[in-house]
């Protein structure tokens, strides 16, 4: 088990800033574990979710921050449900995922490439061209294979639709983007 | 029931690999008497991977949403997708508690939005509103031989601060909807339990061993099908089945349909109407051993005259060698 010296590695400004974007107060977790319990994604985790909480108590950030967990969560919401000091533990999880990727200290490059691909299917068409999201993200990821077994599948069924649907209000959606973007150069 | 008008924000999922799930909500909203109008131009709730980004922007793709149906004066959107239904609802929620907040939101819309419009699941609809008496009503076919474990996923009722639904534990709502059409409900344990959601593509292999102790659970309860409510519980379940068969060394062959698909199957509608064909482990044998509700009354007055006619000739079998 890797020993942490709280007293050098304490970083009171991160969870400062936790509670801060949050609006949650994760000193109020007594570690009962009834979020890791219920997790689906426990086994997946290299800090099970109450430990995540522990880390912040402690002020651990650059382990939180590179952490596979953070982006392993799907926000199933079952931990918020199931904390009985009703910290809105998944919103947390949320925050340590803007804030790694703010930090340039994402660890699930994959995870993030898929999200971007996503995100950026929306930004140029208004509504998600599923088609093209997979395509780039094989592309970006250098995962050139992915779900190309269940190419056939969708096709027989006729399920999917080759070409995007570009909304009337795609600018406006890509505006919502832009804005975004520059409330950041702003606001820093 | 009569004079409510819903928005109807199908999202973008049905109009690709969902495309069923639409089908079928429209085709019982008709058939109840839903009013519903789609609102124009709609566009992407955000979803999951706008939430990693900043939780106003996030707000402010959905809310650009939220504001469209407020300008044509509707007060409830219905919504069949639970990723859009929590990114409408955490919208709201945020922007209703946190006046600086909302101010940032609208800051990213070309139209404000005044937080005017209330999110509610398909479901919850079809549970609260309409409500199981007329359901049952409108009822023609039995399905005899179908058996099935609802699934609900993971954020169709949580967190419940936010859901305002039915229960985060052991939600009954599409139970009760099923029974009141006839079909027979499994017990079912990992009816919230995540199906590994939007990870399909990033990691397969955690999604399909999440999604494999959905089944087998399911097919432990003595289902012989999977009811859902949510595009990407139906695509990791039915379109990945072979990969989770692989994945997993499993060999499932288990239809997992839309609870609206059921509905529609009850309601006397044909497989191409619902969609049916767009599923890849096929249940077409429901649609087989589907019965008008007076085809099954002869068949269960002949299965009993079967039985007493069984019952008389052991007694008198008896009465001879007592």
């Amino acid at each position: 088990m890797k020993t942490i010296n709280l007293t050098e590695s304490t970083d009171w400004n991160f969870i400062e800033e936790v509670k801060k974007e949050s609006g949650q107060d994760p000193s109020l977790c007594y570690q009962c574990g009834n979020c890791t319990a219920g997790c689906p994604y426990s086994n997946f985790f290299d800090y099970p979710v109450s430990q995540v909480m522990r880390l912040i108590q402690t002020g651990q950030k650059e382990t939180i921050l590179t952490s596979k967990a953070i982006w392993l969560c799907a926000t199933c919401e079952t931990c918020t449900t199931r904390c009985p000091c009703e910290i809105d533990v998944a919103h947390i999880m949320d925050v340590l995922r803007i804030m790694a990727r703010r930090e340039n200290k994402v660890s699930e490059k994959d995870i993030k490439t898929f999200y971007d691909s996503f995100l950026d299917s929306i930004k140029k068409f208004g509504r998600l061209y599923e088609v093209g999201t997979l395509i780039s993200y094989n592309l970006r990821s250098g995962h050139l294979f992915t779900d190309s077994d269940l190419g056939p599948k969708v096709l027989a069924h006729n399920k999917i639709h080759f070409l995007p649907k570009k909304i009337r209000g795609s600018e406006k959606v890509a505006k919502i983007f832009e804005r975004y973007q520059e409330s950041l150069k702003k606001h820093g | 029931m009569a004079n409510k008008r819903y928005a109807y924000y199908s999202g973008c999922s049905l109009e690709g690999t969902a495309v069923e799930y639409d089908k079928s909500v429209r085709l019982i909203f008709d058939a109840l008497g839903v009013d519903y109008i789609e609102p124009e131009d709609w566009s992407c709730c955000g979803s999951t991977p706008a939430h990693t980004i900043d939780h106003v922007f996030a707000a402010a793709l959905a809310a650009r949403n939220l504001s469209i149906i407020e300008k044509m004066g509707l007060d409830t959107v219905a919504v069949p997708c639970p990723a859009c239904l929590m990114a409408f609802k955490k919208a709201q929620y945020f922007m209703e508690k946190d006046e600086t907040f909302k101010e940032k939101v609208n800051e990213l819309l070309d139209e404000k939005y005044n937080c005017g419009v209330y999110a509610k699941s398909t479901l919850q609809v079809l549970y609260e509103d309409v409500g199981l008496d007329e359901i049952t009503k409108r009822v023609t076919h039995v399905i005899p031989d179908m058996k099935v474990a609802p699934y609900y996923g993971c954020i169709t009722n949580r967190p419940p601060k936010l859901a305002q639904f039915d229960d985060p534990e052991n939600p009954i709502s599409m139970d009760k909807i099923l029974s009141a059409i006839g079909i027979e409900v499994c017990d079912f344990a990992f009816k919230v339990e995540c199906c590994g959601a939007a990870f399909g593509v990033p990691k397969k292999d955690m999604v399909n061993r999440l999604s494999a102790k959905v089944i087998s659970m399911a097919i432990e309860a003595g289902a012989n099908c999977i009811a859902v409510a949510c595009p990407l519980c139906q695509q990791n379940l039915d379109l990945r089945q072979e990969q989770i068969n692989k994945t997993t060394g499993s060999n499932f062959n288990i239809p997992v349909l839309y609870f609206t698909q059921i509905m529609g199957l009850a309601y006397g509608y044909s497989p191409k109407e619902l969609g049916l064909d767009k599923l890849i482990v096929s249940a077409d044998n429901f649609v087989h051993s589907r019965l008008t509700k007076e085809q099954h009354e002869l068949l269960k007055q002949e299965q009993e005259k079967g039985k007493k006619k069984e019952v008389k000739k052991q007694e008198t079998q008896e009465e001879e060698n007592p």
